[in-house]
């Protein structure tokens, strides 16, 4: 099941340079929702945030509180719990290259210790199911390497290792804009099917694709969440000028 | 209708053929090069060695002064043994070594310094090595060993390993290490299972180049292992080795010996290539099709 997320006084530095500035969200559970605003606004960091991979740069820091299932990922988790309930799909998809699909999909359980062939199978085959790739690698698990596939199955498959480890939250940095458009719309549709079991929060640029897969939307320009309501509501009838500018394609 | 910044008159499209094929020709030339001098010795080497090489050679010790006939069967194994004592100290440490400089230490100020030591002991004249090794390990022990050859070819192994391991790893793109932290993997478990499986083909070949060049070293076995004419499988005592074979061999006054030494310097180049296309062969076996 998918859990909500609260974010209270979030603020993120890369060094001297304030990214974020005081952000305040609450994104309910098995919901997707959406971020968008024009490049550097900081919605990448805010993602990264969530599942403290903001702080894999040692520059890096972070202050403010999130919640998700009412735990605090930055005082009750270990940075590495956090992200074993939190799935990252990245911007390019990111698959181990000397692995076989199999095992790019077992790597998350298996690393950590999980070694029961045939749940780690069964897992596998959940996992690429539900990100819609299993019809067309089921007969390469084991032979092919994941750096084989088309770029939007690569990208398929990265989030089928994600959800391998079961997590509560998906987070989605741009996960389609490398991708041609039938590639696109096989994640959108994958989006949609994915939220009735996890909380998905997903960046992007396209905001078709926000308009069509999330619930809510968030919009963030400078560092700061300048606005977040329904998606419905955001698109036709935001409340800030700044928003009403950026979705008519008047800046950014 | 603007004009094209690119001529495309008869003389320039000729005049790019000629760059072009010169270019080729240039490249192949230089191919040729590096080749020749490695098919010279391998054939020069077939020349001399060849006829010399029989069951004897690989089955017998040395024969004393005046007697015919003979091998180098304890000198042969001999170099196997030192060579396995130096990858078992010397592969391990280097790539300990490489992980600390390329995940752990990066821009730290022990980074620098073991990187800058193993720079400088890249450079360092293996004779030199021999000699520290000589008063680390065989004046205390007040005799000449096995074990302290292995450790001298171990050490003169690290530097190049280290500083392989590092730059392969260097190569693993962020995206790789960024997939497997967000996996909930610890960084420990990311560097070992990730990173550095990501960069295996790349620090085995390191570990080949520190293997071959280490397994034709003659100078700090001179006063390590320092040869023997008998067999001797004991870590503790003086053991022979082809390299130092040869060097006997080839300095003596006696032809039979010459050509034994021309026989031996065959033995070892061929056994150097096939202990570095059997590692290859071995670790290719797992690559999926179509991995990169």
């Amino acid at each position: 099941m998918g859990a909500g997320i609260q974010v209270t006084g979030l603020n993120a530095w890369y060094g001297t340079n304030h990214t974020l500035h005081d952000v305040n969200l609450n994104m309910p559970a098995n919901n997707a929702t959406a971020l968008i605003g024009p490049s550097g606004c900081g919605k990448s960091t805010f993602v990264r945030c969530l599942n403290r991979m903001h702080e894999t740069n040692p520059i890096a820091k972070v202050t403010g509180k999130v919640l998700i299932a009412d735990m605090d990922i930055y005082s009750d988790l270990s940075a590495v719990e956090v992200r074993r309930r939190v799935g990252m799909v990245f911007q390019r998809p990111n698959p181990f290259p000397t692995m076989s699909i199999y095992d790019n999909v077992a790597s998350g359980l298996r690393l950590n210790g999980f070694n029961n062939r045939r749940v780690l199978d069964e897992v596998v085959e959940r996992s690429l199911v539900n990100a819609a790739l299993f019809d067309e690698v089921k007969d390469d698990l084991k032979k092919k390497s994941g750096a084989s596939l088309s770029g939007g199955q690569q990208q398929r498959l990265c989030i089928a290792r994600a959800l391998a480890v079961d997590p509560e939250v998906l987070l989605m940095d741009e996960p389609a804009s490398a991708l041609d458009p039938v590639s696109t719309a096989k994640i959108e549709d994958l989006i949609f099917q994915l939220k009735s079991q996890y909380t998905i929060v997903i960046v992007t640029h396209n905001m078709q694709q926000a308009a069509r897969v999330a619930e809510n939307t968030g919009f963030f320009l400078s560092g700061k969440m300048i606005e977040f309501d329904a998606t419905h509501k955001i698109f036709t009838n935001p409340s800030d000028k700044r928003t009403e500018d950026y979705i008519t394609g008047r800046f950014g | 209708m603007a004009t094209s910044v690119y001529k495309t008159s008869a003389y320039n499209r000729i005049s790019r053929q000629v760059w072009d094929h010169s270019a080729t020709a240039l490249a192949m030339l230089s191919t040729l090069l590096v080749v020749t001098p490695l098919v010279a010795i391998f054939v020069y080497l077939i020349y001399k060695g060849a006829s010399s090489l029989n069951l004897a050679f690989f089955t017998q010790i040395p024969k004393p002064v005046g007697e015919s006939g003979g091998g180098m069967a304890n000198a042969i194994f001999g170099s196997a043994l030192l060579l396995a004592i130096g990858s078992l100290l010397g592969v391990p440490i280097g790539i300990s070594g490489g992980i600390f400089l390329a995940e752990f230490g990066r821009g730290g100020r022990l980074a620098n310094a073991v990187r800058f030591t193993a720079d400088v002991l890249n450079g360092v004249p293996s004779i030199v090595m021999g000699i520290a090794v000589y008063s680390l390990i065989v004046l205390p022990q007040k005799h000449f060993s096995a074990f302290s050859g292995g450790v001298a070819l171990g050490i003169m192994m690290v530097p190049t390993i280290t500083r392989t391991t590092e730059e392969m790893l260097l190569m693993v793109p962020h995206s790789i290490r960024e997939a497997a932290l967000g996996l909930g993997l610890p960084n420990w478990r990311s560097v070992l299972s990730i990173t550095l499986r990501t960069a295996s083909p790349g620090v085995i070949t390191g570990c080949m180049l520190a293997f071959a060049r280490v397994a034709g070293e003659t100078a700090p076995l001179l006063f390590t292992a320092f040869g023997n004419q008998f067999w001797s499988a004991n870590l503790d005592q003086p053991i022979a080795a082809l390299p130092l074979q040869i060097f006997v061999y080839a300095i003596s006054p006696y032809d039979e010996w010459h050509r034994l030494a021309w026989a031996g310097a065959l033995v070892l180049i061929v056994l150097i290539v096939v202990s570095v296309a059997l590692v290859r062969f071995v670790t290719s076996r797992g690559v999926l099709k179509g991995a990169s």
